[in-house]
């Protein structure tokens, strides 16, 4: 179990959280991992915060219980990082993938007590410049693999364009642009 | 072989009832088990399976349906949690009187007040004595296989009682998870046709079901539930050396987790024994002889064999997912320590209520009761009996 990797999610109700936290486990899935993908289930209202999670293993999983020390933390919104204690328990050796455009001096400060590495993105632009929309889940599950490195990107461009046409099978028109949002997120994530 | 897949809990439960392509379902949608009826009503829309599917008005319509159905000949499945179940308790007891093996997946959560949508197992305790043989389930893989060997178990003719299978509301009912999945046609072959002896569709014995029973014989009828349900325990066996035939994938009345050499075991069922094992694997290697008892088979209670499997143990810990609020321990711990006392085994027991009303059971908790456990291992005192894990004490 050394090799377990363990991410939790921040965002608000309606971002798709959830949905990344789903998209990962399974693109985890396809290059033959053993996954987890959970919310934290409690009344579902738009805008309200909302946790989700992810296990992903080269061996069966069976904690089943929330995730308390991630090694990686993504926050899909940064008007959290005032309210929700998104760092609380992550590792120092991992990190915290969040979409802003805040500057290193305020993430820093409103980080307080943390010590480990920091990576922003703006899912924002991303998602507007690739789908004309803001959906900043597509842009955070790019940042996430990449700064976790859970698999080599070309497997995980690949993976995506499966569950995509399966997720979008009513709406292909959106496949291409989410496609680019993927790849376009690699590029601009970086670590401050 | 075998289909590897990813699936939640649900999505499991729904596969394998697809699969089983039962005569009859009829449900009524409740949280956590909602989308149990929601998949298999589309299945049925599709014309993957040829179920009739009955959209009840109620729990209550829910099981009474699968009694008619059932009685007249069918194989009849329904799906629901707490709530619904509580509001089924009266045809619960009625299904299993009948003898008719219907089968349940009941996806556990707290049964309310005040209203609670998260998983205990406050549920399936309450009809623990209601003559249905009852599964539990660690993850989404067991939740499957122990449905797809429902039938094979319930309708035995020396069985022929009702069964739910459990698995934990959202814990493991919403959680993505990697599972192996049976073809189609293996299921089929395995779980086969449904052949009732007697059933009311049966124009050549015409027969009544569920008639007035007084004092000259409810007690004997009673009491041959009794004997089905000891009866059920070679059937389950039976049933599940078949099942590892098929996967390789082992059944028991429960599973004994590094318990060739354990001093300490958590006895528990469902989700949280997959938090006990991956605790009992770190504490190994802290030297501490961690073990862990997942019951599967709660009801009928393997109480000899749970006794020999405990016997030569430091110190148990049963941990209830419910509380009986009884002043006495959860319903697992009466059994377990009632297996142990009448089989002459005699190991400190205690017992901790924990995750009540969907409180997180963390690697952390677990630790504080093999640590509690070393505690009474060494001393050999065990003064409260009766505590609780997790729980706020202001």
């Amino acid at each position: 179990m050394s090799d377990l990797i363990e991410i939790r999610w921040h965002g608000r109700g309606g971002q798709g959280a959830k949905t990344a936290s789903l998209l990962l486990a399974d693109a985890a899935f396809n290059t033959g991992k053993y996954i987890q993908g959970f919310p934290e289930y409690g009344p579902e209202r738009m805008g309200a915060p909302i946790t989700a999670y992810n296990r992903i293993s080269s061996s069966p999983i069976t904690i089943h219980s929330n995730i308390y020390n991630p090694d990686y933390v993504v926050v899909v919104d940064d008007t959290l990082l005032e309210s929700v204690p998104v760092t609380d328990g992550l590792k120092e050796e991992g990190a915290i993938i969040i979409n802003t455009t805040k500057d290193a001096n305020y993430l820093r400060s409103v980080l307080k007590g943390y010590n480990g590495a920091i990576y922003s993105i703006d899912a924002r632009k991303v998602s507007m410049e690739t789908l004309g929309k803001y959906f900043p889940n597509t842009p955070m599950l790019a940042a996430v693999v990449k700064v976790s490195k859970i698999m080599p990107e070309e497997d995980f461009i690949k993976d995506m364009i499966g569950s995509f046409r399966h997720k979008f099978a009513k709406k292909p028109e959106v496949i291409e642009g989410n496609m680019k949002a993927l790849e376009m997120a690699m590029k601009e994530v970086r670590k401050i | 072989m075998g289909i590897r897949e990813r699936l939640s809990g649900n999505e499991a439960a729904a596969t394998a009832m697809k699969q089983i392509n039962p005569d009859v379902v009829a449900a009524f949608p409740i949280t956590p088990s909602t989308e149990i009826p929601q998949y298999f009503s589309s299945f049925v829309s599709n014309g993957t399976v040829d179920t009739e599917f009955v959209a009840v008005e109620s729990e209550h319509s829910a099981m009474s349906a699968c009694i008619g159905a059932e009685a007249a000949g069918a194989r009849a499945m329904t799906a629901t949690s707490a709530n619904g179940l509580s509001l089924m308790w009266e045809m619960i007891y009625i299904a299993s009187s009948l003898r008719l093996p219907i089968v349940m997946s009941l996806v556990n959560r707290a049964v309310s007040g005040p209203l609670n949508i998260h998983n205990d197992h406050s549920d399936a305790m309450g009809v623990r004595d209601s003559g249905w043989i009852q599964l539990f389930s660690e993850n989404n893989q067991e939740a499957y296989d122990n449905l797809l060997m429902a039938h094979r178990i319930a309708e035995h003719k020396d069985v022929l009682l009702p069964l739910m299978v459990c698995q934990d509301g959202f814990i493991t009912s919403h959680s993505i998870e990697n599972i192996e999945l049976l073809e189609d046609e293996k299921v089929k072959d395995f779980i086969g046709t449904y052949k009732p002896e007697h059933y009311l569709l049966n124009n050549k014995e015409p027969i009544a079901i569920g008639p007035l029973d007084l004092q000259s014989y409810l007690f004997e009828h009673k009491r041959a539930q009794s004997e089905a349900m000891k009866n059920a325990k070679k059937v389950i066996i039976d049933v599940a050396n078949d099942f590892e035939k098929m996967t390789g994938r082992h059944y028991g009345f429960f599973e004994e987790y590094r318990m060739d050499d354990s001093q300490l075991v958590i006895v528990c069922m469902n989700s949280t024994a997959g938090t006990a094992k991956y605790t009992a694997d770190r504490l190994r290697e802290e030297g501490i002889k961690a073990g862990v008892l997942k019951i599967r088979v709660f009801r009928p209670f393997p109480s000899e064999e749970i006794a020999k499997a405990l016997a030569g143990q430091k110190a148990v810990a049963v941990l209830d997912k419910s509380d009986s609020l009884n002043a006495a321990g959860g319903a697992l711990f009466e059994d377990v320590t009632s297996a142990m006392f009448v089989n002459g085994i005699s190991v400190p027991t205690v017992n901790y209520i924990y995750g009540i009303g969907g409180r997180d059971t963390t690697e952390a908790d677990i630790r504080s009761v093999y640590k509690d456990l070393v505690e009474i291992a060494e001393s050999g005192k065990l003064e409260n009996p009766y505590r609780y894990l997790g729980v706020r004490s202001k």
